[in-house]
């Protein structure tokens, strides 16, 4: 199954499907973000698609779009045509809600987790969506472009340790 | 969590169940997990893991640092076989940037890579001998691991994260010491596994302790997105190396091993024989590296593969291509780009999002690690608990790429 | 047919040295700060703290090729009640440290530490906001090993240091206001 093939399925089935692009040889498109397990669903279902392997969920901060600051990413895989597909939804990042894929896949479970952990994307219908990685008092979404990456107690780095201070 | 609902079955000899916490520093656990086990008797009925106790921040570092810098990070992912994330991250940016790579490059990321697959499967196999109670073949097979560490040596001059290799190739020739090892490892070798699988694969107690352990269904494997070993323990011939080639793999002859029932005897054999194929692997590569020009090492992209450094030191343009790559000046194309490798323990997979700067913009890595730990509590709830700690070890979690 | 047995005959064995004193036939009289500190030494019983690369080139340092039990520590004991030497191989990060805290809490007087590996001794190269840059935050250190990770070689070259401390430490000095001092700094008392 080509990924032309792929399109035409799936656009005539969900006209509401946009931003298609092929980068690197893997079909690229954008569900809004209600939709998600809905066609999620749908492709794992279709006779032809079978796109019933979950490779990966993770997110995306895109702190210049304004509206639609993180986008959830999944990776979908047909292991009989062995066929790849990315699916991307963009969210605000002042109400991140797209629907969990846990009733799917049982893997989605951590990989939603570890989502939210990073990036505060709130899975609707997640079981268990708490914190993974991350100590539960931790009170930001450490993966957001505007947090630090160094450890903020750490003193050796100040600059007095190199004569600038 | 939610454990009222959990009744103890009518036989059971027990009043209550029994809550009982292994780990973070448990010996039975390599590695740091927690798991708060509920017990009847002996039989688990249920577990909560938690992890992160060695979170690091991976792609939060790794959006900090230049492409070169992030082949270290990658080395503490699956420190058991840090060679095959340093070689598909460096596969990650040629597919990005669309890089040519000579034949003879590929062949020797092959056989690095095949190595880097025997060492990792020697830990995990041989430590699934010391939670049944055979500790001899552990000892046994560290001392050839430790051979597979000195060629890694020779090449990079580190053993177990190795940073091997450039985007581009390696960062010096194989030397003659280098493959005298490798074909000392390749005779001596066969021996040693061959005893291995004497000592385990028919012996009584190893049989009982690993037939009917810990098994997973096929579909609930898939549903669950395992890859890899354990994927393939369960019934299903996926494997990247066949799937999406990389570095040449489809001119290469062998075979996937299957299992059955997923249990971890199952796990155990798929990877032992994973091993002889790796080996056959390695053979066949040995014989097409023959034919190619042995000078070549790396592909001849200035732009990205950093000059020897003693060029640096008396050559213009050397020094200029090293200023160019460390200072980041060199125009990476912005992009969105998927690589997976098959790792020691299944698909790693690199998303990587350029926005043309000298640092990804996004970098995330799909560790099979961690996507079929949470399997765990399935994989072993109805069996006992002693079942529950070899079956951990037969999964190979590594808390380095568990925990990202 | 029967395994031949082999015994270590041609191979060297090497005593530790005897201690400063005064000997005579059938006698020896030195202190008693010598003797056990040379016991101590020669008998630690590590407990492997191991999280991550650091704790697998521990297990290279157990493994037959470079063989720990030479120096008197081959038995590893998992419960820091019963250990002197607590060995913390691998990244220690946020969530961890409260848990190496209360390992080393557990283990009796006199216990000795030694961080093995950059990220135990200062975070490595994990300059990030989960990671614990150096365990020397949390618990006192005695010996830093150096490396990421460091060579087994290393490993071994950092437990002959600890030894020399040990074998040289003062059986007052864990009483002493200096120690207390010392732990006061970490909130132990």
């Amino acid at each position: 199954m080509t990924n032309q093939e792929i399109k035409q399925l799936l656009s005539e089935r969900f006209p509401e499907l946009s931003e298609w692009e092929e980068s690197y040889g893997m079909l690229t498109f954008r569900v809004p973000p209600d939709r998600n397990l809905e066609i999620a669903n749908a492709i794992f279902h279709d006779e032809q698609l079978q796109f019933r392997f979950l490779t990966d969920i993770t997110a995306v901060h895109y702190p210049d779009r304004v509206g639609e600051e993180l986008c959830v990413v999944y990776h979908f895989h047909n292991l009989v045509d062995n066929v790849r597909i990315r699916m991307k939804t963009y969210v605000p990042v002042s109400q991140p809600d797209v629907f969990s894929l846990a009733p799917l896949f049982a893997g989605a479970n951590w990989m939603e987790r570890e989502t939210y952990d990073f990036y505060g994307v709130n899975f609707i219908g997640h079981p268990n969506l708490t914190r993974i990685l991350n100590v539960d008092e931790m009170d930001y979404f450490p993966m957001r472009k505007e947090y630090p990456m160094e450890d903020p107690t750490r003193r050796d780095k100040d600059d007095e340790m190199f004569g600038r201070g | 969590m939610n454990e009222h609902h959990l009744k103890l079955a009518e036989e059971s000899l027990e009043k209550e169940t029994t809550t009982i916490n292994v780990g973070p520093t448990h010996p039975a656990t390599h590695g740091v997990f927690q798991n708060i086990m509920e017990i009847d008797g002996e039989r688990v009925l249920s577990t909560v893991p938690t992890i992160g106790y060695i979170h690091r921040a991976f792609e939060k570092i790794a959006e900090r640092r230049p492409y070169y810098q992030i082949t270290p990070l990658t080395d503490r992912l699956n420190y058991c076989s840090a060679p095959i994330n340093n070689i598909g991250w460096h596969l990650t940016i040629e597919k990005l940037v669309g890089m040519e790579i000579p034949k003879r490059v590929q062949y020797l990321r092959v056989i690095i890579m095949e190595l880097a697959r025997i060492a990792d499967h020697l830990v995990c196999n041989s430590v699934i001998g010391v939670d049944t109670g055979a500790l001899t073949p552990f000892t046994y097979v560290f001392q050839w691991r430790e051979k597979i560490y000195e060629i890694y040596e020779e090449i990079c001059g580190s053993r177990l994260t190795t940073n091997i290799g450039r985007i581009g190739g390696f960062e010096r020739n194989f030397t003659e010491a280098a493959w005298q090892k490798l074909h000392a490892f390749i005779e001596g070798f066969p021996a040693m596994l061959k005893e291995f699988e004497d000592l385990l694969d028919r012996n009584r107690i190893f049989m009982d302790r690993c037939i009917g352990a810990g098994p997973i269904s096929a579909e609930r494997a898939l549903s669950y997105s395992f890859t890899g070993p354990n994927l393939r323990a369960s019934g299903v011939d996926y494997d990247v190396r066949v799937h999406s080639p990389y570095s040449s793999y489809d001119e290469f002859e062998f075979e996937i091993p299957v299992g059955t029932t997923g249990d971890v005897y199952d796990r155990y054999l798929v990877r032992n024989k994973e091993m002889w194929e790796s080996l056959g692997i390695i053979k066949q590569a040995l014989v097409k590296v023959k034919d190619l020009d042995p000078s070549v090492y790396h592909a001849e992209a200035p732009d990205f593969y950093l000059p020897e450094k003693a060029d640096v030191y008396s050559k213009m343009e050397a020094l200029i291509y090293h200023f160019k790559i460390i200072m980041g000046e060199t125009d990476l194309p912005a992009g969105e780009v998927y690589n997976a490798v098959e790792g020691a323990n299944g698909e790693l997979g690199y998303y990587l999002i350029s926005d043309g700067g000298r640092s990804p913009y996004r970098l995330h890595f799909r560790r099979p690690c961690f996507i079929y730990y949470q399997a765990f509590p399935e994989i072993v709830s109805g069996g006992l608990l002693s079942d529950a700690i070899v079956a951990l070890s037969s999964l190979n979690v590594i808390a380095g790429e568990l925990d990202a | 047919m029967a395994r031949p047995v082999q015994y270590n005959e041609n191979k060297k064995v090497t005593f530790a040295p005897i201690p400063d004193g005064y000997q005579g036939e059938g006698f020896m009289a030195t202190k008693f700060d010598k003797v056990i500190g040379l016991a101590r030494a020669n008998s630690l019983w590590p407990l492997p703290f191991a999280t991550s690369c650091c704790g697998i080139e521990f297990m290279a340092t157990m493994g037959a090729n470079y063989d720990l039990a030479r120096f008197g520590s081959e038995r590893m004991g998992f419960t820091p009640r019963q250990c002197d030497m607590l060995l913390v191989a691998g990244t220690i990060a946020k969530k961890m440290a409260p848990i190496l805290r209360q390992v080393y809490l557990q283990m009796a007087e006199p216990r000795w530490v030694i961080a093995i590996g950059a990220c135990a001794s200062s975070g490595g190269i994990f300059d990030s906001y989960s990671v614990l840059q150096g365990i020397d935050q949390v618990i006192p250190v005695d010996v830093y090993v150096p490396g990421c990770p460091p060579r087994p070689e290393g490993i071994l070259d950092g437990i002959l240091k600890l030894q020399e401390i040990v074998k040289n430490e003062s059986l007052r000095r864990r009483h002493s206001d200096q120690y207390k001092g010392l732990l006061n700094e970490y909130g132990i008392q």
